[in-house]
């Protein structure tokens, strides 16, 4: 199957690991990756904060690289999320329901990744090997949003020599929530503190979600306490082989 | 907004009297709550208790989600016509021989119930289910007249005998433990046996022993409402101490005061709420007592009544398209209950009678957005709110939608942009296009000799408010797009 990647700003360029370890996973699985090279953001930042105008160029520009597509993945359920829930809202609100249509169609044929493999592909186990203990962080995109459920728990069951641990209060949000996390450091700092509490109670190594965004919150965290735990994508998880053979 | 269809915008809720705006920003009110252990831990036990018991009685309902889809069709087609049932309730009230107020704000409502309580000549009134009269700052109204109005709600006793406000909907001293609330009444109540503990039982035998002499000498009740059934006019108060019950039938002349989007259209539509709210709010199946009322009975219970109906900012609520599903709210108070900001922050930093999440959209609307604008912000947008809410309000996407709307008011208001606005503006110029969008993110990798080990310990404002607490990742030494460039796989 050919599938257009919209590997997200933030993978681009602070998490390429992630857009790799997509393209490896799915090549991996006998699929045509492609990349569209004019693609940028999907806008949610700008929505979120309140800069819906400025956020219309964005869904134009995610609308025309991505409707010649007829499948696209994103490793991240939050910008899924918000091409499926707000890109046509925000078109339609600012008097352009042409574009609104458009992004409506385009968002049907956009899949976060759990979802692409599970009900797109048809398949749970796709041959990863990654001998560690692990914890998944539910997202709140993910969760609520999309409603992943345990597609991605599915996922990670499935991968050889991984031991999969329950995180308590897993649906509880780790505080990041975008420019929240700037705007209310305090609240978030204090959302994080719990969430990371609940973390190392696991004694994972690794703690996986579906999103860089939440992860570097997580993350960040974490290595500020020099906590020893790290912070992983599902992506890489699901990208990683016996034989190492990772990110090409 | 200035005009909607035509007419002059309906105007929000005045300042100066009433309590839905705070005298500080959220994050600064959050600050300090959040640095208090006794609230954090009071807060945390208190909601992680009542949303068990939430998701308990809710999930033993087969039909949980079409009643929610229930109450949400039943207030959309409510507020689609409000003006036509609220007649219908007023002449429903009137014939059965009650009197309607129409009160167009706080000011004014208070003003008609001290005008009720003065014709009366008494200067005592027993009060329950507070929530609106709280919000129009009634007992403050009454007080400058020289009534003084004690309420009987054990939680709302709590609140007024500690001289302190409310930081919930439903559980308005949720931020008191049993210890603090043993103090307040050896402190304040000049009744409370010395040698009182601080078990719930002897707690509320207490409240009650003090409560009694109240009710049994009060010639005036002021009581809220959670429904009002228009097609007979007849007011239901939901509650679980009964002391509502003493306040609805003891006195001689009963004020009830009731925001208009209470109002619903039949018993039938009762049965909905009847199921959701007890389930949503307290986590029973049905709350101890639901008293109902209609008009006036001769020789049982109060032979005066009268109902307030307050406007205070809602028809200004209810012209905005998107805002007005706000006013579906049944003030159940399951949103705050999942809301992780504020189960660390408490309800107190949200300055409005109303907090948590329904309060960062509801304040706002009722108030305008600038006179709350920082409420809106004040929500990660993790949407566990709308799956709790049982009439299915998409706060989330109301929070999102009112910062929109501050972005917009601020842009016309202001004669110079923001740096925030300057700053997003940039963003989405860098954004729209693949060249420049690269040239950033070149440039952004710039900044690598900043990290070490792959992790930045500080940065520049603002984002030193993320470094605070948390590292940030430096620039990798490729950016995915170079990475896919040097792979070949584009030449394949």
């Amino acid at each position: 199957m050919r599938i257009a990647l919209f590997v997200t700003c933030l993978a681009d360029t602070l998490f390429p690991d992630v857009g790799k370890s997509t393209t490896v996973l799915l090549e991996r699985l006998g699929h045509q990756v492609e990349f569209p090279q004019a693609q940028t953001c999907c806008g949610q930042m700008h929505v979120n904060t309140g800069y819906q105008r400025e956020a219309l160029p964005l869904i134009r520009r995610y609308v025309d690289t991505f409707e010649r597509y007829d499948v696209i993945v994103a490793p991240s359920g939050s910008c899924v999320g918000s091409i499926r829930h707000q890109h046509a809202m925000v078109a339609r609100r600012h008097g352009d329901p042409g574009l609104a249509d458009r992004a409506e169609a385009v968002a049907g044929r956009t899949f976060e990744l759990s979802q692409l493999l599970i009900d797109v592909l048809g398949i749970e186990d796709v041959g990863a090997y990654y001998p560690h203990r692990v914890t998944y962080h539910p997202t709140c995109h993910s969760l609520r949003l999309l409603r992943v459920g345990d597609r991605p728990a599915r996922l990670l069951r499935h991968v050889a020599g991984l031991e999969l641990v329950d995180l308590p209060d897993a649906e509880t949000c780790c505080g990041f929530g975008g420019t929240f996390a700037i705007k209310n450091a305090d609240t978030s700092t204090a959302m994080l503190a719990d969430k990371m509490r609940n973390v190392l109670g696991t004694r994972a190594e690794v703690c996986t979600a579906g999103d860089s965004s939440c992860l570097m919150h997580i993350g960040g965290g974490l290595s500020r306490l020099r906590a020893g735990v790290k912070t992983v994508h599902l992506a890489e998880i699901l990208a990683s082989t016996r034989d190492g053979g990772e990110t090409g | 907004m200035t005009t909607f269809l035509g007419l002059p915008a309906p105007p929000t809720a005045p300042r100066g009297v009433g309590h839905l705006r705070g005298s500080e920003p959220f994050p600064v009110a959050a600050r300090r709550a959040l640095a208090d252990s006794q609230l954090r831990r009071n807060l945390n036990k208190a909601t992680t208790t009542i949303r068990a018991k939430r998701a308990a009685v809710v999930a033993e309902l087969p039909d949980w989600e079409e009643l929610r889809a229930a109450g949400q069709a039943i207030k959309a087609e409510t507020m689609r016509h409000l003006d036509r049932y609220l007649e219908q309730l007023e002449a429903q009230v009137q014939a059965r021989g009650g009197t309607v107020h129409w009160a167009r704000d706080a000011r004014e409502a208070n003003q008609v119930v001290t005008d009720l309580v003065r014709a009366t000549g008494s200067t005592e009134a027993v009060k329950v289910k507070s929530l609106a009269t709280d919000e129009i700052g009634l007992n403050d109204a009454l007080a400058a007249a020289g009534i003084t109005a004690y309420e009987t709600d054990l939680a709302e006793l709590i609140i007024q005998l500690g001289h302190d406000r409310p930081s919930h909907i439903l559980v308005p001293a949720i931020h008191r433990n049993r210890a603090e609330i043993r103090e307040i009444f050896l402190r304040e109540m000049g009744d409370a046996d010395p040698a009182l503990t601080d078990s719930p039982a002897a707690l509320a035998e207490a409240a009650r022993l003090h409560l009694r002499r109240k009710f049994l000498s009060a010639r005036v009740g002021i009581s809220g409402a959670n429904f009002a059934v228009a097609e007979t006019g007849t007011l239901c108060v939901m509650e679980s101490e009964g002391n509502g019950r003493m306040c609805l039938t003891l006195p001689q002349t009963l004020i009830t005061v009731m925001g208009i989007e209470k109002v619903i259209p039949s018993w039938a539509d009762l049965g909905v709420f009847l199921q959701l709210l007890p389930r949503s709010s307290t986590g029973e199946r049905m709350n101890p007592y639901s008293s109902l009322w209609t008009g006036v009975t001769p020789g049982d219970g109060p032979q005066e009544f009268h109902l307030v109906l307050l406007d205070n900012g809602r028809t200004a609520a209810l012209a905005d398209q998107t805002g007005r599903q706000a006013l579906h709210c049944i003030r159940c108070s399951a949103c705050m209950n999942v809301c992780p900001v504020y189960e660390r922050t408490g309800g107190h930093a949200y300055g409005s009678v109303y907090p948590g999440p329904i309060g960062a959209v509801l304040s706002p609307l009722l108030t305008g957005v600038q006179d709350n604008a920082t409420l809106p912000y004040a929500s990660s947008l993790c949407g566990a709110c709308y799956d709790a809410c049982p009439v299915k309000i998409d706060i989330p996407s109301l929070l999102v939608y009112l910062r929109a709307r501050h972005v917009e008011e601020e842009r016309q208001d202001r004669r110079l942009p923001s740096a925030e606005a300057v700053t997003m503006a940039a963003a989405s110029w860098v954004m729209a296009d693949p060249r420049r969008y690269t040239a950033a993110q070149r440039a952004g990798q710039s900044g690598r000799p900043l990290g070490r080990g792959g992790r930045i310990r500080a940065l520049p404002p603002p984002l030193s408010a993320w470094t605070r607490a948390r590292d940030a990742p430096a620039p990798p030494a490729r950016t995915f797009r170079q990475w896919w460039r040097a792979s070949g796989r584009d030449r394949s």
